[in-house]
């Protein structure tokens, strides 16, 4: 049968119905006419041709119904009156639909918006081919991941058998120079062999040559489309072009797809070959390519199983060849941690996602509860209803496709405001997604999850709506007609007081981990970290151009040019008026910045040749410290006697003297920071520890060193300004001053150290926003549901109420039977709540800080909080049965 | 919408009202007479089961349909088969016969 030809015909019937019934109407008439004739051939009368026809061919009405109904636009035409008598019944009731919808918008919004989010990260497949194959490799230093050196890498490279390819890769901020400021790029030093790696080619131009990624090879860079869009408004003729880049001549050989996203950095925008030097065999471990700064990433071969690859990387980390010597940092003593990209992406973010998902999914049950509770009570209202339509006839299956319909449309509107709700919400997660989350940009409101809770949603309201129609069945007609004027106890008041004292129970679910959440950022707040953070202004310089550069002529020349620049322009900011005091370090505490930046090997005297530990090195200015205002426990901080002609002075955290030298004075003491082979650092004090990543976390292991007696300069250094008044106002000022030294030096990430702060534990506020906001839904939602049960049960018991009242029964006792009522419920919900409370606070304990998942304050506080509201909610009905007539309501019966 | 009521065997109705209609066109009463009359009054057609059907039929291409006179000068709807309908009631018998036979083979062997 042609689609084409029911759609048109179909579409007739439906546009022109009355000419296809009037149609339809003359056939038949004109049917029995004939029919009539023919009956009145055989010698009848008119009349008993008549007769004739009817006996034999049955009424011509009912047969014009019957091909009347033919086709689909039938149903439809059905559907639509449905639709319309639906419309007027949830029109009727504002208050129970509007409520209903909401509900049910919440569930699916939420639940929508956060799967959203959570997908591209946890679920779906990485943007490359075959992205299974893909892994991450890293050094382990005390369990935890590390970054290893392209030493290392070399050697891995090399041995392995498992992998096709493997690519090393690092951040590179290279300035762009000759725009209005110089701006600073977010790129990545990678192996020739790093796009190869992801399965992704550049989609203008080429890709790197292997010849490109050696010491002093080509200098070429492959753009984002993103870029290339906004330097050079995706000009084609862009390939082989220069682009001043530090000062340097580099050329454009590629431009990478706009769908192309690099998981492993996303706001990286240029890429360029990181050019270690490969024929390096020397034993000279000084060099940059024995740093510990690289990410590793490789893809296996084709039926080469994760499994295989991690014992074939464990086994080349625990034999070590003659030809690749190892330095103590990189020796792969701890081994190697091999990981899925897509699992390393997602390590950090996972648990605290996973929190947020199940979070999400208790509003979505409580939701849905809550929309069967509104259901079944407005069923049980609408009982008699049913009664009188059955009464009058109406089919079972009518009924049925009415309630069908009713719901459906109560589910769709419930779901386009949920849409919109997803979509709100999406936006927001993205507004407040902690920096660092991965794939952000992969973010967008998911089809299948917005399908699947709707979808959800729908089923729920399907079911419950078909409850009435179901009764009405079973031929209890006469009943319910008694019913609907007399007082109903059906057995749906049990199941809806379950359903509320599960709603409490899961509210008082999500209401805890909120509180344990709450109860950790709070502590966490108040961790002292080590430094004053109030009206500090801080920057990153940054130096970029040839006159940096160390020529062969004359090594060092370069980094006494840097040193020089920064120490004029920190002369510079100081005589900004309101700047109180200022400082530089090569690393800012709670910055952000990658743990490997400043992390070096330390060796102290006393230790064995092969031991040694990985600390945090800040090369600091001398006023750094009185700027921080970071405590000075003996000895003296980095001062003006620390020059480049003064024996290199070193300062311990005291941490690190603790445990280095337990019970001894550490001041005097020698150590090496970085290579072995400079002269030693003597210790000449010990600061107060202060946390570097977090708040939450203890790296003690710190050394301060003056960025004069350092074995090389920091290209980039932190600003630190004390500020009289208003940090912020100072900004423009600063960064004035240090561009009237050079005016071509970049300068970022201006912030004040308590916006640093917030950064730091934004994923933390991300995690408890979340938490609050749900912990809120489920507490109006089990508020909502509380009162409704309630209020059921009042007007079911308006009578009882009368009989009370006219025996003698108080306000007061009327107000404390309904209340008691109440609280029964929310007794009953709460504990089975602390119940699952309990498992779900085991599930966050890795997002705590400073709390027990059993923390005594934040139980109690939200016990009290649901119990407050949920005598909120039942006090409104409890008011209302006190208030009952009683001459009116036993007149009523 | 389903077509209950009618004496005819359920699923034959179609292929009855192309076999009738391929012998010429005919409106709706005749189609029901010829049938009646060629089975000797086996088979007999509900009015509204036919009137579905010829609907059906013409939407799925097999029939055209028009208001045309009749020889006592009334307006009818009359049905001829097209050419997509000749090929579908060749179809139809082909199909019938291959059941009818199956059936009666059956019959035969368990008799």
């Amino acid at each position: 049968m042609l689609l084409s030809r029911q759609l048109a015909h179909g579409l007739r019937g439906l546009l022109h119905r009355n000419a296809h019934d009037q149609e339809i109407g003359e056939e038949v008439r004109q049917y029995f006419d004939e029919a009539v004739a023919a009956h009145r051939e055989r010698g009848l009368t008119e009349d008993e041709a008549r007769r004739a026809a009817r006996l034999e061919w049955g009424r011509p009405e009912q047969a014009a119904e019957q091909a009347r109904s033919y086709g689909w636009e039938n149903t439809v035409r059905s559907f639509v009156a449905d639709l319309h008598f639906g419309a007027r019944q949830l029109a009727r009731n504002p208050g129970f639909t509007i409520v209903s919808a909401i509900t049910l918008a919440l569930g699916i919004g939420a639940s929508t918006a956060i799967f959203s989010a959570v997908d591209p990260i946890l679920f779906k497949p990485l943007p490359y081919p075959h992205a299974n194959r893909i892994l991450t490799i890293w050094n382990r230093y005390q369990g935890a991941r590390f970054e290893l050196s392209f030493g290392t890498y070399r050697e891995l490279a090399q041995r392995n058998r498992g992998f096709e390819s493997m690519a090393i890769f690092e951040p590179w901020q290279p300035a762009l120079t000759g725009g209005v400021q110089p701006e600073r790029l977010e790129g990545q030093g990678v192996s020739a062999s790093f796009f190869q790696v992801l399965g992704v080619a550049p989609t203008l131009g080429r890709d790197f040559e292997p010849s490109e990624d050696v010491r002093g090879g080509p200098r070429v860079v492959i753009l984002s489309d993103r870029l290339w869009q906004r330097l050079f408004h995706g000009d084609r003729g862009i390939l082989g072009r220069p682009i001043k880049l530090d000062d340097g001549d580099y050329t454009i050989i590629g431009v990478m797809p706009q769908w192309f996203e690099d998981v492993l950095s996303s706001s990286t925008d240029i890429w360029t070959p990181a050019q270690y030097d490969t024929r390096q065999r020397a034993k000279d471990f000084s060099g940059p390519a024995w740093g510990n700064h690289l990410r590793l990433v490789g893809r296996l071969r084709p039926g080469v199983t994760r499994a295989q690859a991690i014992e074939e990387l464990s086994q080349i980390a625990g034999t070590q060849w003659e030809d690749f010597p190892r330095p103590r940092w990189a020796s792969l003593k701890q081994g190697l941690i091999v990981d899925s990209l897509q699992d390393d992406m997602a390590y950090i973010v996972r648990p605290a996602l996973l929190a947020v998902l199940g979070a999400v999914i208790l509003v979505l049950t409580i939701a849905c509860v809550n929309a069967i509770n509104l259901l079944l009570a407005r069923s049980a209202q609408r009982r008699g209803e049913f009664g009188v339509r059955a009464a009058l006839g109406a089919s079972k299956r009518r009924i049925i496709r009415q309630l069908i319909t009713e719901s459906l449309l109560l589910a769709s509107f419930g779901g386009a405001i949920g849409l919109g709700v997803a979509v709100a919400g999406v936006r927001v997660l993205i507004a407040l997604s902690p920096p660092g989350l991965p794939r952000v940009e992969a973010i967008k409101v998911d089809a299948v999850a917005f399908a699947f809770a709707f979808a959800v949603t729908t089923l729920i309201g399907l079911v419950t709506g078909l409850i009435p129609a179901l009764h009405v069945s079973r031929g209890e007609v006469r009943s319910r007609l008694e019913q609907s004027s007399r007082r109903t106890v059906g057995g749906h008041a049990w199941t809806r007081r379950a359903l509320v004292v599960t709603e409490v129970a899961l509210a008082l679910v999500l209401l805890v981990s909120a509180g344990l959440l709450l109860q950790s950022m709070r502590r966490l707040l108040a961790v002292d970290a080590g430094f004053n953070p109030r009206q500090l202004l801080t920057m990153q310089v940054q130096t970029s151009g040839h006159r940096f550069d160390d020529p062969p002529s004359a090594p060092g020349a370069g980094d006494n040019m840097r040193r020089r620049f920064f120490r004029q322009a920190l002369e510079a900011v100081r005589q900004v008026p309101g700047v109180e005091e200022a400082g530089f370090t090569s690393l800012l505490p709670l910055s952000d910045d990658p743990a490997w930046v400043s992390t070096y090997g330390a060796r102290f005297e006393n230790d064995e040749p092969q031991k040694g530990r990985n600390v945090f090195r800040y090369a600091v200015n001398p006023s750094y410290c009185g700027t921080m205002g970071i405590a000075i426990l003996s000895g003296r901080c980095i001062d003006e006697h620390d020059t480049a002609m003064s024996p290199p002075a070193a300062v311990l955290s005291a941490s690190l003297a603790r445990s280095q030298f337990p019970g001894q004075n550490p001041i005097g003491k020698r150590l090496h920071v970085g290579p072995d082979d400079r002269p030693w650092f003597v210790v000449v004090g010990v600061a107060g520890d202060v946390k570097q990543t977090s708040l939450a976390i203890n790296e003690p292991d710190a050394v301060y060193l003056s960025t004069e007696q350092t074995w090389f300069a920091d290209d980039t250094l932190w600003f630190v300004i004390r500020a009289r008044g208003d940090a912020v106002a100072l900004a423009p000022a600063v960064k004035a001053a240090v561009w009237s030294v050079d005016k071509d030096q970049p300068i970022v990430r201006v912030a004040t150290m308590e916006g640093l702060m917030a950064i730091t534990e934004a994923q933390r506020r991300f995690v408890l926003i979340l938490f609050e906001a749900f912990g809120l839904i489920a507490l109006v939602l089990a508020a909502v549901g509380l009162y409704g049960v309630l209020s059921g049960s009042v007007a079911e018991r308006t009578r009882e109420m009368g009989v009370r009242a006219a025996l003698g029964a108080t306000r007061q006792d009327l107000l404390a039977l309904i209340l008691r009522d109440g609280m029964r419920l929310t007794v009953l919900g709460m504990a089975l709540g602390l119940l699952g409370a309990a498992v779900a606070s085991r599930g966050i304990v890795s997002l705590l800080f400073g709390t027990s998942a059993l923390d005594p304050a934040s139980w109690l506080g939200m016990v009290a909080l649901l119990g407050a509201i949920a005598v909120l909610a039942c006090s409104v009905p409890a008011w209302r049965a006190a208030r009952v007539d009683p001459a009116i309501a036993l007149r009523a019966e | 919408m389903a077509d209950t009521n009618t004496d005819v065997i359920q699923g034959t109705l179609d292929m009855l009202i192309l076999k009738t209609l391929s012998l010429g066109p005919l409106h709706g009463f005749g189609i029901a007479r010829r049938v009646e009359q060629v089975s000797r009054g086996v088979f007999k057609v509900n009015p509204g089961s036919l009137l579905t059907a010829l609907q059906r039929l013409e939407r799925a291409g097999w029939l055209d349909a028009e208001w045309r006179s009749t020889e006592n000068s009334r307006r009818a709807r009359f049905y001829s088969l097209t050419r997509a309908g000749h090929r579908q009631l060749e179809i139809e018998t082909t199909e019938w016969g291959r059941r009818a036979g199956a059936i009666a083979r059956l019959l035969r062997q368990e008799g």
